[in-house]
């Protein structure tokens, strides 16, 4: 499977105030999405390594201690096409004070609902990175994962992710390589998923391979740090991070320069 | 659960200690990291662990903390291998312990027959082959259980909440739900069943056992005799089974005192547990000679049936298992509290290691790696007990003949037998670093 966040669909209503029918709606879909053996499955499984890739660079990049249980605590991290939150509540659970932001209203709302339940505080805001880039605002800590793939226009939509980094900041991107490989497994994930969800979920032309995503990351103005691979071992159903295995889904860790402006 | 409920939870004052004489407010709903039920030997050393990792811990006990640590609750005694001194030693409970740990320092192992002497060929673990101190301790259950609750005390994360049961659980994927028998309502992302081995959470739950029983009962007590034991613990196999005296601390009127485990026919337990003091004395004397000099027995007996016990899973949704919930096993090599204790290691780093990446301490994976660490071993162990039990169970002269010199080729095994020990000391195989005596 190729785990990747599948297209949601839009809603055209942004209504500020939600009735009961809505929250139980929210509620139910809360519970698929967030189910660890529902149709995010692929997702669920690769959180640990995802986090620990995050987790880790965050400390050795800020200077924090892996030991705390709150390592992350005093960053300001934005999320990026964040879904249901399956990214935002592990770093909030870590300390960070999170802001996630997506396109979709109902992935929003699931997010809310399920972030209420677990007693955590993520600013969830309908928006794009485009738009936030605009009102100048930065973060710490700036985390693209499984999103890239879907997007347009890939360099508008980095540059405005590089540009609410904060200076002396970093950046975290993840996504599928264009290979055979990565072909291969996408077909089999994209079959998997497109039983249960909206088509349209990927489209393998449009994947990066690592070299064109640093590039891209690199031109502007950031340095990439790290490159991790995300190997499945089917066996154990478990992702180990790779330095050497770049050829499916991978990691990249970039920083902005403190002195830019 | 509402923005009021975590504010209120947040507050750390809300959910410190409640033990009874100087029970303090705890409000009706909480929040936890875990909640466990059961305060037994297992269940509070995995509470201190986590909550000396930084975890908020509810422990759940149906027992009275002031009753639980006199003699006549449990007059057993541990057998604390190496590794599990590392651990408790690593989450500040073997500090409170103290003097009160007679060290082990050497094992014989014998066979023979009831008024016969111990055969000639045995099995002699030294330390000094080792080379690295003590081979493990014998702690009575009464002292363990008063280190823990002295821990537990320095411990702000963790609540003991006691005399108490847990009335009834809800889990599900947004989270685990305890109603106490006082009305009190828990949630934690996780609950652990260190109950024992009737658990009512793992019935609940409707996880499969597997059991065997044996034709066999347990008798302990402590008895005393004149000579100084040496730190030396005696396994001596009987046709009936294994009859053990594991060095205890001196009393406080410096009277020498071992604790005994004597497995026997299960139909013939009633009989000595009838026997006074001086008939049971003489019936132990006949069974173990005068290696100790005159054996005398006073106090409490108490008897138990043996039997083995292994759940066809340690986990469940947003539950799971650990000690004697999980696995029984036959207390033949005193390994029951020191498996208990490596579930305790295993799980509190899996939570650890998952709470610090932000993870749902209740979701699959993390549960999943407890299980996949613990089960092999556990497996291990309780092949080896049961094996063991057989083939010293046994009358037949062949094979009388066969384990002898089986023990004794054991014995000339240099490197071998220096396995077993590691093992039987708990030291070998893929282990957690509280084992290791590393913090989490």
């Amino acid at each position: 499977m190729a785990p990747s966040t599948p297209r949601r669909p839009r809603s055209a209503t942004a209504g500020q105030s939600i009735d009961a029918a809505e929250i139980e709606k929210f509620s139910r879909l809360a519970a698929r999405w967030w189910d660890p053996e529902g149709e995010m499955a692929p997702l669920h499984a690769m959180n640990p390594v995802r986090l620990q890739f995050l987790r880790d660079q965050a400390v050795r990049h800020f200077g924090l201690d892996e030991r705390s249980l709150a390592p992350l605590a005093g960053l300001k991290v934005l999320d990026v096409g964040c879904g249901a939150g399956l990214l935002c509540e592990p770093l909030a659970r870590m300390g960070a004070q999170v802001t996630g932001i997506d396109a979709a209203d109902e992935s929003l709302a699931v997010a809310r609902q399920h972030a209420a339940d677990s007693a955590l505080e993520i600013d969830y805001r309908h928006s794009s990175v485009e738009a936030l880039a605009e009102s100048g605002e930065t973060f710490d800590l700036v985390t693209a994962l499984e999103v890239v793939e879907h997007v347009a226009d890939v360099p508008g939509f980095l540059g405005a992710c590089c540009q609410v980094v904060r200076p002396g900041g970093a950046l975290a991107l993840s996504t599928i390589s264009r290979t055979p490989q990565a072909f291969a497994f996408a077909i089999v994930g994209a079959e998997y998923v497109m039983r249960k969800l909206p088509r349209g979920t990927h489209d393998w032309r449009k994947f990066l391979k690592p070299s064109e995503l640093a590039g891209a990351v690199r031109r502007q103005g950031l340095e990439v740090r790290e490159v991790a691979g995300m190997v499945y071992h089917p066996l154990s159903r478990e992702w180990h991070l790779s330095r050497h295995d770049l050829s499916i889904n991978y990691l990249l860790w970039a920083e902005r320069d403190p002195d830019t402006a | 659960m509402s923005e009021a409920l975590d504010k209120r939870a947040a507050d750390g004052d809300a959910r410190r200690m409640v033990m009874s004489g100087h029970s303090r407010e705890l409000r009706a709903e909480a929040r936890f990291d875990v909640i466990l039920s059961g305060g037994g030997l297992v269940g509070m050393s995995l509470g201190v662990a986590l909550a000396d990792a930084g975890l908020q811990v509810a422990v759940i006990d149906r027992e009275d903390p002031a009753k639980v640590v006199d003699a006549p609750f449990d007059g057993r005694a541990s057998a604390i291998a190496r590794g599990s001194q590392q651990v408790l030693s690593t989450i500040g409970v073997w500090q409170h312990v103290g003097v009160d740990a007679a060290a082990i320092l050497d094992i014989r192992v014998s066979d023979g027959k009831v008024g016969r002497r111990p055969s000639r060929l045995f099995l002699h673990y030294d330390s000094a082959d080792l080379g690295e101190g003590p081979m493990g301790y014998i702690v009575e259950n009464r002292v363990l259980r008063r280190a823990l609750q002295a821990r537990a005390a320095e411990l702000p994360g963790l609540s003991l909440l006691a005399p108490l049961t847990l009335e009834s659980d809800r889990r599900s994927a947004q989270g685990a739900e305890a109603l106490l028998s006082d009305g009190r309502r828990l949630t934690a992302p996780l609950l652990v069943a260190a109950e024992g081995r009737n658990s009512p959470l793992r019935r609940r739950a409707n996880i499969p056992v597997t059991t065997w029983d044996y034709p066999q009962a347990g008798i302990v007590c402590t008895l005393y005799h004149e000579l100084d034991h040496a730190g030396t613990a005696h396994e001596h196999f009987l046709p009936s089974g294994p009859f053990a005296v594991l060095p205890l601390t001196d009393d406080e009127q410096g009277r020498h005192r071992s604790s005994l485990v004597w497995t026997e026919k299960r139909e013939l337990v009633a009989g000595f547990m009838a026997m006074d003091d001086v008939a049971f004395a003489g019936e132990l004397q006949r069974r173990f000679g005068y290696g100790l000099g005159k054996i005398t027995v006073e106090g409490h007996r108490w008897s138990y049936p043996l039997s083995l016990m292994h759940a066809a899973r340690y986990h469940d949704r947003r539950l799971v298992l650990i000690g004697d919930a999980a696995h029984q096993i036959h207390p033949i090599a005193g390994q029951g509290f020191n498996l208990g204790l490596r579930d305790v290691a295993a799980l509190a780093e899996c939570l650890v290691d998952a709470r610090r990446l932000g993870l749902d301490l209740g979701s699959p994976s993390v549960l999943e790696r407890y299980q996949s660490w613990r089960r092999f071993d556990t497996l291990a162990m309780l092949a080896a007990t049961d094996g063991i039990n057989r083939l010293f169970s046994n009358d037949l002269p062949p094979v009388r003949l066969a384990r002898d010199l089986g023990l004794a080729a054991v014995n000339r095994l240099g490197p071998a037998r220096r396995l077993f020990m590691r093992h039987a000391m708990g030291v070998v195989g893929d282990l957690p670093r509280l084992v290791r005596g590393e913090p989490l």
